[in-house]
């Protein structure tokens, strides 16, 4: 029942709908587009007469737009390796903030709970409303927050830093050997 | 090379609030909970509004609990077998709003998406946010204030070669920060809207503008104005993204030094008009530099969860006590250099005079600020040095030391 509703539903849809169930359909789907798939199993499928990267919107967790890289049908090397490098940094970026902010509310939530319990308070006030702490109670916590993590942060950003500057890279050369190409191709013209 | 210079917005992703900015709104997000399909109505605040203020909703966050009444059955109940379909065209029915509502969200989620295709006709407005050219502006204009400070006749066609050429190396500095800030930007809430971070350009793009944007503008201020001022711009440059940027996540020195990057551009309007690194350049400078403290310090009060979370040092969340006093201290010390620019022949006697009311006011909320150490006393402070400083600096050019004095004394002296 559930089934032909959700069979029904996709057939008057008109539009190309990739569920959010179907992850990895939709990969597959993306990826016969000409476009990398999406590592997390997004439903997005760009549409296939597009040639370019498409970028969403910011994932719940990490704040990271997430981008669906598009595959030229004459990628060179050199192309594939700036690509498969800027996947990969995009998936591992995800990991670093995804966890970095996950961690943040869980520890900020357990701080408030062990600061309300030590003052004789509930996580919930009469009306239900949720108690918080002000600025200045909370600044105990902010503070241990970023020496405890400081040291990942250094990993983090020489790590962030080497990319940045790498895909950069990477990117001139690329655009730099498409001129290169496009040129090439003119001279032969003109010699016809 | 100002980025920051002005520091009005201070250092990179914290600052420019600007005053539409003090007006923001509350939106509410309903979610679906259980199975039950009650409705949760969260009121959250705008994502516009700077981090700044919109920690005052904190602690006003409620969550109501509304129960909505399972969508009724489709087919009046005859029989138990009836009773049974109804149970059945209820459980569909509610299956068919689930989807519905995944197929909504999902198709709002798609809209989202954008194709990173540059549109030429958006490329201005993108480079102009790139450039942070609201904040390139301030800088620019301080280095003017530099300019006419300095005791020289005024040369139209220097002040504009040297407006240009801080301008091009400020929006220079600017693209390069937002290029290396892109991740910890989307994390940001006043920063999450930049080209960078949206995708609106590419990295490559980016630093290609600020390429082109450093080279004449340091060629423009070494070759069309005088090399000490081109080699303060490169320095400051230099400054501003490779030290600052990176050590806004290494150190809580980040902010002297970004101080430092601030005081620069005065001292260049000031050289490019005399050629030399004056005392009354330095004072200048000196009186830029003060100014950041009780401005970022106040600033960054309000900003410590999203500093915390993303990694920055910054004295307000390591160190508050010193963040307080510093900032206190150079309220005070613009008293000081106020003091000193007479002395240095920069202006008459009349400047401390009139510019007293003024930082007294400024150290009196440096000095509530200190005391009090709360939401309302940082954002009087950072409020009140949004208008200080402009105001500080038309006094002071009210009081400039006119040249006709200056000879006048200098004959009667010798």
């Amino acid at each position: 029942m559930a089934a032909a509703l959700r069979a029904g539903l996709r057939a008057g849809s008109g539009t190309r709908r990739c569920f959010s169930g179907a992850g990895g359909g939709a990969g597959l789907l993306a990826a016969e587009r000409g476009h990398e798939p999406e590592s997390r199993g997004s439903s997005f499928c760009p549409p296939a007469h597009s040639c370019n990267d498409w970028i969403g919107p910011p994932d719940r967790q990490s704040n990271l737009r997430p981008i669906v890289f598009h595959i030229p049908k004459n990628e060179s090397p050199l192309g594939r390796r700036l690509r498969e490098f800027r996947q990969e940094t995009q998936v591992w970026n995800q990991q670093f903030w995804a966890s970095q902010n996950v961690s943040f509310r869980k520890e900020k939530e357990e701080f408030v709970y062990s600061r309300l319990k030590a003052k004789g308070l509930e996580m919930k006030d009469e009306t239900g409303q949720k108690v918080t702490l002000n600025a200045e109670e909370m600044a105990d916590f902010y503070k241990d927050f970023l020496s405890k993590n400081f040291k990942k942060h250094m990993c983090y950003n020489r790590e962030w830093y080497k990319r940045n500057f790498t895909i950069t890279f990477l990117m001139g050369q690329v655009a730099f050997e498409r001129a290169w190409r496009r040129l090439g191709w003119k001279k032969t013209k003109v010699g016809n | 090379m100002p980025c920051k210079f002005m520091h009005c917005c201070g250092v990179a992703n914290k600052r420019w609030i600007t005053f539409q900015h003090l007006n923001f709104l509350k939106r509410m997000y309903v979610t679906q909970y259980n199975k039950d399909l009650s409705q949760q109505a969260k009121p959250k605040s705008d994502p516009v509004a700077p981090p700044f203020l919109e920690k005052k909703h904190l602690g006003q966050e409620k969550t109501v609990l509304r129960e909505i009444r399972p969508a009724s059955p489709l087919h009046p109940p005859l029989s138990e077998t009836s009773n049974r379909n109804e149970f059945k065209a209820v459980k569909s029915a509610a299956i068919v709003e689930d989807l519905a509502t995944a197929v909504g969200a999902e198709s709002k989620e798609e809209k989202q998406w954008k194709e990173m295709k540059l549109q030429l006709d958006d490329l201005p407005g993108i480079l102009a946010r790139l450039s942070k050219i609201k904040l390139t502006a301030l800088v620019v204009s301080t280095a003017s204030a530099g300019f006419a400070m300095a005791p020289v006749p005024f040369d139209l066609t220097c002040f504009l070669l040297t407006s240009i050429g801080t301008g091009l190396a400020s929006c220079a500095a600017n693209s390069i920060n937002q290029f290396f800030e892109v991740p910890f930007d989307s994390n940001m809430n006043r920063t999450k809207n930049r080209p960078l971070v949206r995708g609106q350009i590419s990295p490559l793009l980016a630093v290609s503008f600020a390429a082109s944007c450093a080279v004449p503008g340091i060629a423009l201020l070494t070759l069309g104005v005088n090399p000490l001022t081109g080699a303060l711009g490169a320095f400051n440059i230099f400054l501003y993204t490779c030290c600052y940027t990176p050590m806004k996540r290494m150190s809580i020195v980040n902010t002297w030094v970004g101080a430092v990057v601030g005081a620069i551009p005065p001292i260049m309007g000031w050289t490019a008009a005399t050629g030399s690194l004056d005392a009354g350049a330095l004072l200048l400078g000196g009186i830029l530099y003060s100014w950041q403290f009780p401005h970022f310090n106040a600033l960054s009060w309000g900003l410590r969860e999203d500093y915390s979370r993303g990694g920055y040092c910054m004295m307000s969340v390591t160190h508050p006590a010193m963040c307080r006093r510093v900032a206190l201290r150079h309220c005070l010390a613009l008293i000081g250099l106020s003091t000193m620019a007479p002395i240095l022949d920069v202006t008459t006697w009349n400047f401390p005079l009139i510019s007293l009311p003024i930082n007294l006011y400024i150290s009196y909320l440096g000095f509530r600020f200190y005391r009090d150490a709360d939401r309302s006393s940082s954002r009087k402070l950072f409020f009140c040095s949004l208008w200080h400083l402009p105001m500080l600096l038309l006094l002071m050019l009210t009081c400039k030391k006119s040249l006709i004095e200056k000879e006048n004394k200098s004959e009667l002296l010798s």
